[in-house]
């Protein structure tokens, strides 16, 4: 899933400070799931902001809500009716919420709440680790399902490096290496000429924005009447 | 290979040495931290008559220092040879290539294809680190421009670079079963030469060397062994503990703590010096890379000690 975690409370602070009536948006998939941007972490945020704002003598009224996801149309037409009551709006859904949001109503000014880290995997309650760089061009088929993309400091193709130290990486004895872990697991599994063949350099796919269409989908047609 | 028809990749001195069956004997030296010419030309001033090239280092261990291409230039311009290292840290392919082209342009015919160490180390420890290709894929973009006269892109070259293609190997970091493969995909990707890591742990070296020449390795590329003289206790124990990928074993500490007070130095030199009278029976290598970090004066000490001059001429 994405994960994400919430922005430091006086940068959040800072960007309202010049609004009386801010909305709070919440995000009920991955945001919360991963404690960041939830129902729960809307209502903590809300009362944060309300003690912090009446201690400045500068009240706040807010609202807050929670929509289902806000990177799909479907949920935020729920919003369209309440925002106008709202000087900006805070989002703590992902990058991409937040750019959805305000996308959808561009005359409010709409603020991260969250810092979006990555796509991670569940390891314990409250712990993520990111394995996904969505680089376009997935490679686990040859090393042996571990992502050097994500996993090597480097994003080697043809590794270990030279810095592998005990199975950990040179850049933090906590932090495993990726191809040594690779070699291992192709070791167990006898398929070590996965990796003897050179990987010619990489045409990268994540350079510019991207758009995906599913095969037998298509762009809705423009309305002409516009 | 060579468009020139003599035979040769680049004609770099390095490679006449080496290809003449010499035993090469190669030094290194660290631009500085600012743009003192005559820092660079007082350490070359050491390694002249000494060493066969010289490695000018491409912002070792991530701090900025001046560019390894000019630093290059400037020991070229004191009758040395440089042989110029270039990172996948901090370039991109197109940077990349269009440093090789200049390189080649100002009369640079060595380098040495790195990935290099992660930015973290450094002194811009949040930078981007690049690695838009690895070491691997740089030792094949460099061949490709030379022996095929096109870009990576696949456009022609007007005019190509004459390189002579070294990359490094750590035959110590794990998992020690791969490291002779790892050679193995550099020569694939078309290296000339290799310079080893600073080689302290002796029995794995002999065993990895031994693999190497099992696989027939040794007659494809020519192998450096890395040497670095230990000055002191401390920088064993600093190497043993805080530098990855480094293998020092106990013993060597033991012997420095063993020296007189006052001839550690010299008991590192020593040891050094031993280390590179056997490189030279070994089979499989083809020469000595001495690293002597922050020491270069002491070079012609060490190399008179080891009885590798005076150095060819080829």
């Amino acid at each position: 899933m994405i994960v994400a975690k919430r922005k430091p409370f006086n940068e959040i602070k800072e960007y309202i400070q010049d609004y009386k009536k801010v909305l709070i948006t919440g995000c009920g998939t991955c945001v919360a799931v991963c404690l960041a941007g939830g129902e729960k972490e809307v209502e903590v945020l809300n009362t944060e902001l309300d003690m912090a704002r009446k201690l400045d003598n500068n009240p706040l009224a807010t609202g807050t809500i929670t929509i289902e996801r806000q990177c799909d149309v479907e949920y935020l037409e729920k919003l369209d009716d309440l925002v106008k009551d709202y000087e900006a709006i805070l989002s703590m859904a992902c990058g991409v919420g937040i750019q959805f949001l305000a996308e959808r109503f561009p005359g409010i000014p709409v603020y991260p709440a969250v810092d979006t880290t990555g796509m991670s995997a569940n390891l314990a309650v409250g712990w993520y680790e990111e394995r996904c760089r969505s680089c376009g061009e997935c490679v686990l088929g040859w090393t042996g399902g571990i992502c050097p993309v994500t996993m090597c400091a480097k994003g080697l193709y043809n590794g270990p490096c030279g810095g592998t130290n005990n199975g950990s990486c040179e850049i933090d004895d906590e932090q495993p290496c990726a191809w040594f872990k690779i070699y291992e697991r192709l070791a167990t599994q006898d398929r070590l000429d996965n990796i003897l063949k050179i990987k010619e350099p990489v045409d990268w796919n994540d350079q510019i924005p991207r758009t995906l269409i599913q095969p037998g989908y298509k762009k809705p047609e423009k309305d002409t009447q516009e | 290979m060579s468009t020139e028809g003599n035979g040769f990749k680049s004609g770099s001195n390095l490679e006449k040495i080496l290809k003449a069956g010499h035993f090469a004997f190669t030094g290194e030296l660290g631009p500085p931290r600012g743009n003192a010419a005559e820092e660079v030309v007082e350490k070359a001033k050491h390694l002249k008559g000494m060493v066969d090239a010289v490695n000018i280092t491409d912002n070792q261990t991530a701090m900025v220092r001046m560019s390894s291409w000019a630093a290059s230039l400037l020991i070229l311009q004191e009758g040395l040879e440089p042989n110029f290292q270039m990172v996948c840290r901090d370039r991109n392919r197109l940077a990349m290539q269009a440093d090789i082209l200049g390189a080649s342009a100002l009369g640079i015919k060595n380098m040495l294809c790195l990935s290099g160490d992660h930015q973290k180390f450094g002194d811009h420890p949040n930078a981007k680190g690049v690695f838009d290709i690895d070491s691997i894929q740089l030792i094949g973009m460099v061949k490709k421009m030379r022996d095929e006269g096109k870009f990576l892109g696949g456009a022609e070259l007007d005019g190509t670079p004459k390189m002579f293609i070294g990359a490094a190997a750590n035959p110590f970091a794990d998992p020690f079963e791969w490291r002779v493969y790892r050679l193995a995909k550099k020569i694939n990707a078309g290296v000339d030469f290799i310079q080893t890591q600073c080689i302290y742990n002796m029995e794995k070296f002999r065993k990895w060397i031994q693999q190497a020449n099992d696989m027939g390795l040794t007659e494809k590329v020519y192998i450096l062994a890395g040497v670095t003289p230990m000055k002191s206790v401390g920088m064993a124990k600093y190497m043993k503990k805080k530098v990855p990928g480094m293998d020092v074993p106990d013993d060597t500490i033991k012997r420095l703590q063993g020296a007189e007070k006052g001839k550690v130095a010299a008991e590192g030199i020593k040891m050094a010096c031993e280390q590179i009278e056997e490189f030279k029976e070994m089979k499989g290598v083809a020469g000595v890379h001495l690293m002597a970090i922050e020491w270069e004066h002491k070079v012609p000490e060490i190399a008179e000690q080891a009885k590798v001059l005076p150095r060819p001429e080829v």
